[in-house]
Order: C-alpha cells, then sequence, then structure tokens
C-alpha cells in the first residue's frame, strides 16, 4: 500500500484550503480574529439655503468609489424633495426637486467612507480630454511666460507641473502670476488656473474636490488639488507639493470646474460637512464592502444564506473540529469511547446547557437510566423491547428534570431537552453490557472516557475565536480533512499502548 | 514517553494502528471477513477443506425455534451454544451436563430453561454479534480438552492463537483460562495468555491483564515450559489457512481434543495484540521479513520451515 495517493491528496486539500484562506486574509482583508477592528468615516453634508416661494432645483455633487476610497450607504435626508442622480461627466450628481417651497430649507446628505480593498470597484477611468480655455491675450501671454520658465526647468510631466504649481503658488509667485490670479488668491483659483496652463501647453488637466478624512471634523472644508494625465493614468497633484501623490486621507468628491452646488428657486445654499471617525469591527466593514463588490468569494460568502441557515451552519461547521478532536484522542491517544460520534454529540448539546449544567444533566440522565436497565435485567426482556424501554425511560427523566429546574428557577436545565436522547439511550445499553460482562469498573473508565472527549470537543467547538475562523473562513475545513485523512494512514503507537505494553520497552537481548 | 516510543519501536512492537493501516486493510479484502465473522460459514469452509471442527449439533436461526432447543439438545450430555458472530468470546454458554430440569455450566452453576431460551432471544436479536445484526445460534460438540493443560487451566477450553501472515505462522500463544474469565479463554476477560515457540512447540512465559506471570493463578501450576502435543500438525493448520480464507493477516483459534486432536475453533480477521506481551516480542519485524520473502513463500513446506527457520523465540531481557 502505496502512501503517496495519500499524500498528495492531502497536500492538494491543505493546499486549496490556506490558499483561499491567504487569499481572503492578506487580499480581500477579511479579519482572522473577531475583534479586529478598522475605522470608518461618517461624513453628513448639511446643505441650507432659503426657497424663494417656487419650484426649486438643488443639484449637488456625489462622491464615487475610488482606487483608495469606498462609499458606501449614502443616504438623503429631504422631506418632499424628488430625488435623482445622474452621471455627469467623471462626476455623479444628485438632483433635489420640489414644486414650491418657502423658507429657510436643510437637507441632508450622508455616507459612509472605508478605506478601499482591492476587487470593491474602482472609479471608471475617463478618457483625457485637453480643454481649449478661453483666455485674454495679457492671460495668454502670461500663461505662455510660465510654461515657457516651467519647461526650461523640467525633464517630464511630473516636474513639469509641480514647476507650473510653484510658480502660481510659491511663497512669491513669479512675475507673471498675479495677471492669471488676480488680487484674491485661493487654491481653488490656483488649481483652475494651473489647469488652464496645462491645457495650453497640451497636457489633460483638471481640478478634484474633496476633503481630508482624519479625525472628526465639525466643518470640514473643501480641498482642491489637481490631476494631470500623464498618458496612462490620472495623477494627482497637490498646491504645495514637490511631486504627485495625496495625502493618506484627502478624499476626492468630484471634478472639474463646477461649484460643489447649484440652485434655481434659493439663494446661495450654504454647504456644512461633518467627518465622523468610528471604529467598527472589520468583519462588518467587510461585509458592507461585499454588498457593492463583485468578488465572488464575498458575494459567495455563508453571510449571503438568510439569518436562519447561518444560525444553522454556525454550529454545523464547529462539529468537525470536534470530530477531528475525537480522532486524535481515539486513534492517537487511544481513550475508549461508548459509540463512535456519542461525544462529539454530547459536546454539541453542552453547547447549548452550557459545561457544568451539561455535565450534570448527562450524568444524571445516564446514571438514572442505568438504574432503570440494570433492573430491566432482571425482568429478561428482549432487546428491541428493553432498548425502547430504556428510551421511552430516557425521554420521561428529561422531562421531569426540565420540569424541576423549571420550577427551581433554573433556565439551563430546561435545555437538557437538547441531548440526543437515541444516543443517550445506546450509551446506556452499551455501559449497562460492559458493566455485565467486564465489570463496573471498566463501563465506567469507558463512561469517563467518552464524558472527558465530549468535554474537550465542547472546548473545541464552543470558543468564539474558533467558531468565527471557520463560518467566515469555510476552507479551512479542507485543512482539517486533508489531516484527518493522513490521521487515517497514521500507524504510529497510540499513547495508551505505551502504558500497556511498557513490559515490552526493555533492551532485546 | 518518546523514549519508551523508541524502545518499543526498535523491539518490533505492533500497535493497534500499524496492525490496520500496514498489515490488515491493504491485504484483507473487506469481502472477506463474513467468512470468518459468521462461524457458521468458517465451519463449512474447514469440514471442505477438509480441517477437523468441532461437529455441529443444530443451529437456532429464528426466534420461533428458540422453544426447540431443548428438544435438539436431548440426545447430548454436554454441548456449547455459541453466536455465529460473537467476538471476545461473549455470549458463549458451555454445558457440562444436567441437574434435575436444569442445565449444568462450565462454571458450576445452573440454568434453567426459561434463561437459556432469554439467552438464545437475546442472541439471536444481536446483543453479541459485531454490528449488532440479527445473529444465529450454533449448537456444537464440548471439546474435551487434551489433559495437557489440564493443571494449568481454570474450568474452560484452552485454546491455541496462531497469527499467520500470507499463510506464515509468525506468532503463537495458548490461552488458558482462570476464575477471573470465568472459564473463558479472552485475555480480556482475566485469561492467562502463555507465548509459544514457534520451533518447539514449548510455552515461554506467561500474561495475565498485561503483565508477566510464572505461574497459573488459580492452579499455582508453572506455565511455561508445557510441551504443546501435535505442534506440527497445528503448524500445518495454520500455514493453510491463508488458502482458506484468503486473508493474509489473520487469528486462527485451534483447540486440541483428547480424542480427536486439533480442531479449528474460530478465525479471527482482527486479531489482538496481546500475543506479543505473551511473546515477550513484537511483531513488526517478523511480519516485515514475512512481506519481503513472500514471493518465495507459495507451498506450505515452504512456509512452515521459513517461519521455524527465522522465528525461533529469542531470549528478551528486562
Amino acid at each position: 500500500m502505496k502512501n503517496t495517493h495519500v499524500y498528495i491528496l492531502a497536500a492538494a486539500l491543505a493546499a486549496i484550503g490556506v490558499g483561499v484562506f491567504l487569499y481572503k486574509v492578506l487580499v480581500v482583508g477579511l479579519p482572522v480574529s473577531i475583534n479586529e477592528k478598522t475605522e470608518l468615516w461618517e461624513v453628513e453634508t448639511a446643505i441650507s439655503f432659503n426657497a424663494k416661494g417656487r419650484a426649486v432645483n438643488l443639484s449637488f455633487h456625489l462622491p464615487q468609489n475610488a482606487d483608495r476610497f469606498a462609499v458606501v450607504n449614502q443616504s438623503f435626508v429631504s422631506r418632499g424633495y424628488g430625488i435623482s442622480t445622474r452621471e455627469d461627466g467623471p462626476n455623479r450628481r444628485a438632483t433635489l426637486t420640489i414644486r414650491k417651497e418657502q423658507g429657510k430649507q436643510t437637507l441632508y446628505y450622508g455616507f459612509v467612507v472605508l478605506r478601499g480593498r482591492p476587487g470593491t470597484g474602482k472609479a471608471p477611468d475617463d478618457e483625457p480630454v485637453v480643454r481649449r480655455f478661453k483666455m485674454t491675450d495679457p492671460e495668454r501671454v502670461a500663461a505662455e511666460a510660465i510654461i515657457k520658465g516651467a519647461e526650461a526647468q523640467s525633464a517630464d510631466t511630473a516636474s513639469l507641473v509641480v514647476q507650473v504649481l510653484k510658480r502660481l503658488s510659491g511663497a512669491q509667485p513669479t512675475r507673471p502670476a498675479p495677471k492669471l490670479l488676480g488680487h484674491k488668491v485661493t487654491t481653488r483659483k490656483t488649481m483652475a488656473i494651473a489647469a488652464k496652463i496645462l491645457g495650453l501647453a497640451r497636457l489633460p488637466a483638471r481640478t478634484v474636490h474633496g476633503i481630508a478624512l482624519g479625525l472628526d471634523r465639525r466643518h470640514a472644508q473643501f480641498e482642491h488639488w489637481l490631476e494631470v494625465h500623464d498618458g496612462d493614468k490620472w495623477v494627482p497633484f497637490r498646491a504645495d507639493a514637490d511631486g504627485p501623490g495625496l495625502a493618506p486621507d484627502q478624499f476626492a468628491w468630484w471634478r472639474g470646474p463646477a461649484p460643489f452646488a447649484q440652485i434655481t428657486g434659493g439663494d446661495l445654499p450654504q454647504v456644512v460637512t461633518t467627518v465622523n471617525r468610528v471604529r467598527n469591527a472589520t468583519l462588518q466593514v467587510v461585509r458592507s464592502l461585499g454588498e457593492s463588490a463583485k468578488d465572488p468569494l464575498l458575494t459567495w460568502s455563508l453571510y449571503s444564506l438568510p439569518l436562519q441557515t447561518q444560525l444553522v451552519f454556525r454550529l454545523l461547521l464547529v462539529v468537525p473540529l470536534g470530530v477531528f478532536l475525537l480522532v486524535v484522542l481515539r486513534n492517537v491517544v487511544g481513550i475508549k469511547t461508548f459509540g463512535t460520534f456519542m461525544p462529539v454529540l454530547i459536546a454539541l448539546a453542552f453547547r447549548e446547557t452550557g459545561l457544568a449544567w451539561g455535565i450534570m444533566l448527562f450524568t444524571v440522565v445516564v446514571a438514572g437510566g442505568l438504574l432503570v436497565r440494570l433492573y430491566l435485567e432482571h425482568l429478561k426482556l428482549l432487546l428491541v423491547p428493553r432498548l425502547g424501554a430504556v428510551l421511552i425511560v430516557v425521554i420521561m427523566l428529561m422531562a421531569v428534570l426540565s420540569l424541576i429546574s423549571h420550577k427551581l428557577g433554573i433556565v439551563s436545565g430546561l435545555s437538557v431537552a437538547l441531548f440526543p436522547m437515541v444516543i443517550l439511550t445506546m450509551t446506556i445499553e452499551r455501559m449497562s453490557v460492559v458493566w455485565d460482562e467486564r465489570g463496573a469498573a471498566e463501563s465506567l473508565k469507558e463512561g469517563l472516557g467518552s464524558l472527558i472527549v465530549a468535554v474537550l470537543s465542547f472546548f473545541a467547538m464552543s470558543a468564539d475565536a474558533i467558531e468565527h475562523l471557520v463560518f467566515v473562513f469555510p476552507e479551512l475545513l479542507l485543512v482539517l480533512l486533508a489531516v484527518t485523512v493522513l490521521l487515517g494512514r497514521y500507524s504510529g503507537y497510540r499513547l495508551t499502548e505505551l502504558a500497556r505494553f511498557r513490559v515490552l520497552g526493555g533492551k532485546q537481548g | 514517553m518518546f523514549g519508551i516510543a523508541r524502545r518499543l519501536r526498535e523491539n518490533g512492537l505492533l500497535g493497534i494502528n500499524a496492525r490496520n493501516a500496514v498489515f490488515m486493510l491493504p491485504n484483507n479484502p473487506r469481502r472477506l471477513y463474513p467468512l470468518v465473522d459468521d462461524k457458521l460459514r468458517t465451519k463449512t469452509l474447514a469440514i471442505n477443506f477438509g480441517i477437523k471442527v468441532p461437529t455441529l449439533y443444530g443451529v437456532v436461526e429464528f426466534p420461533s425455534q428458540v422453544k426447540g432447543v431443548h428438544d435438539m439438545v436431548a440426545q447430548y450430555e454436554d454441548f456449547v451454544v455459541k453466536p455465529a458472530q460473537g467476538s471476545g468470546g461473549e455470549g458463549i454458554i458451555v454445558v457440562l451436563g444436567r441437574a434435575g430440569d436444569q442445565y449444568r455450566l462450565a462454571d458450576g452453576s445452573l440454568m434453567d430453561h426459561r434463561d437459556m431460551e432469554f439467552h438464545l432471544n437475546n442472541l439471536l436479536s444481536g446483543i453479541y454479534s459485531l454490528g449488532g445484526q440479527p445473529d444465529k445460534t450454533l449448537i456444537e460438540y464440548r471439546v474435551l480438552f487434551d489433559p495437557v493443560f489440564e493443571k494449568v487451566a481454570y474450568q474452560g477450553i484452552p485454546d491455541i492463537r496462531i497469527i499467520v501472515y500470507f499463510g506464515v505462522p509468525v506468532m503463537a500463544m495458548v490461552r488458558l483460562p482462570t476464575r477471573m474469565s470465568k472459564g473463558k479463554a479472552n485475555l480480556h476477560q482475566g485469561a492467562i495468555g502463555a507465548g509459544i515457540d514457534i520451533v518447539s512447540g514449548r510455552t515461554l512465559t506467561a500474561v495475565w491483564r498485561n503483565a508477566i506471570v510464572a505461574e497459573h493463578p488459580d492452579t499455582g501450576n508453572p506455565v511455561s515450559g508445557i510441551q504443546v502435543p501435535h505442534w506440527d500438525t497445528l503448524l500445518d493448520i495454520s500455514a493453510r489457512s491463508w488458502e482458506l480464507t484468503g486473508l493474509a493477516y489473520q487469528g486462527i483459534d485451534i483447540v486440541l481434543d483428547r480424542d480427536q486432536g486439533p480442531m479449528i475453533l474460530e478465525l479471527n480477521a482482527r486479531p489482538g495484540l496481546a500475543i506479543q506481551i505473551a511473546n515477550r516480542c513484537g511483531l513488526r519485524h517478523r511480519l516485515e521479513s514475512v512481506d519481503e520473502n513472500q514471493a518465495a513463500l507459495t507451498e506450505v513446506t515452504d512456509r512452515i520451515a521459513f517461519a521455524k527457520q527465522h522465528f525461533a523465540a529469542l531470549p528478551l531481557s528486562g
């Protein structure tokens, strides 16, 4: 018998299991520990304006999923307004309309931002367009002067952009700049001008508006930066940076020259954005990501099942752990138990009753059943009627125990009904047969062995961390299967054999 | 702990996992198990093969036949009742004679007709059978054991267990009933196992409840150095048992009848490992040497010669 086949099978199973597990942990970001937290930001924008007593049409920009961040749970609070959203170039816009409205209006728009993970969607990479901006002649001269200077001092697109930005926004803007920027200089204006200048140099460029997430903010200001297409993708530049790139918490909201909100039928809207940083269980976060994601590993998780079924599988998926422990205890340690899987089923019942109560109820039911069984021995009943009689007694014992514990107000006692009664009956029968044939000591020894195995598998099956692991990563069961298959060809000694054959452990003479 | 495991490995001790995974599962086809698990089939097989077995007096197969059992055995003074698919000697009743209306059993107790019927009903419903499935009852000749073991057996019938691997007898022991085993010849019920030298057929040291003993605990007579009569016949029967069942790894239980000589009591597809303690020797090296030479060992005589050449008892110290 070659073991190669077994080894290859086990290795393949383990490789698939570990592979999927690592992918889910390292790439998708599912948490290994149930306590793992991840940070997210709740963003809320309040838009207030005075309605002028006629139809109101308010439109504003909505953020979109991007490489670095994912937007989930968007919500509007705007009583009476009709809401529609549409694509608008690189942006998404929401339009809120109402037939007639008067007085102070405040509409809320909220959403949650998560750090993006691969597989959770990207913003569509729109085609770069070189815009032709209208410029007066003096403006054009000033812009060309800036480009000329910048081109002379740069090597590639990135350094050209940096040079242009430096000339516009440095501590002392170079001479042609004020002509373009005017008297009141804002970052937003600077970025718009930079985009114009770069357009003149035939580089696709656009302004980007967003917020810094970071910590909690009551009044988050919009920040503005520039995106330039380098022929391959859009590259962001900050006004004060020496190269491309953004701060880690800069979140892009919309792109282009348009203002955040536009309105007809009201005065200029006031926009107040608050950012609230929360730490949340990673699992929840990844799951809410999964709802919007297309990754089959997320959409095919057990979490996609109905809640009732999920509960069933939470229980079922830990059973293999108990079974595995049983295999080890029986074939490697050598503990004798009544019935192959009886201890695992008892351990499952312990999960509901709690350990101390479980052991007590189990002992009471088995002891009671055993007494009845030993008494029935005298009546010389035939096998099947005898088993039936014991089963009936076991069920009555369980009912009586439930009643007693209910009267005493012990809730755990009620769960005695969850014990597998047929398994208990068979245990009682076998115990009494062993009792009869090999004595009480042997019978109690095996009974105790079964109970010890049940307690151990209870611990293996009731740890929250383990339950979480197998439920989120059911592929780990493949690894368990691999080891179980390997154990099927284990030909070493059992621990109990070391004691049993101790006398043969001497030197061969 | 690992020190013990290493020394046991050096001494060639065979553990239950290795017995199952290395020697039994690969070499014993599952479909052949019923031949040895059902003693009625074993008996028929052995008779067809020309090997002696205890004569079958009758079979009780259905509960309706239970009441007729007393008529079935009326003409026999003594007999044995056993389950066809029993294991570990459980469910066997040895009847020595009658005392009025009752059966007199080997342990001196009495059993009335009702108790006997109850026992048979239990037996038929499968209480002693391996998987708990319905069973049959065999009623057969009670072996009158050879006086050679008279001084070292407490009631019951001593039997000789030989482990056979690919038709080579690799290890043997005699199992002696004690008071504790209630006259039964099973080690886990408290019988003594004494190793037998494959070459000479003489008993070696003995094991009782996993401990080495020199004398029988009930009779006080030494259990080692006893020459088993008909030893070559026993070797011949065991070597031929491979062809009998086709199971490469099996244990064969032989009894010595005072008048009829050696006869097969039963065959066992899952023979226990305590025989190693009785012989103070591991099975593994012997099984492996059979594995290596198996191609050359086709004839019964070759196999016996191989066993005698390689498996002589080695004194074991400590």
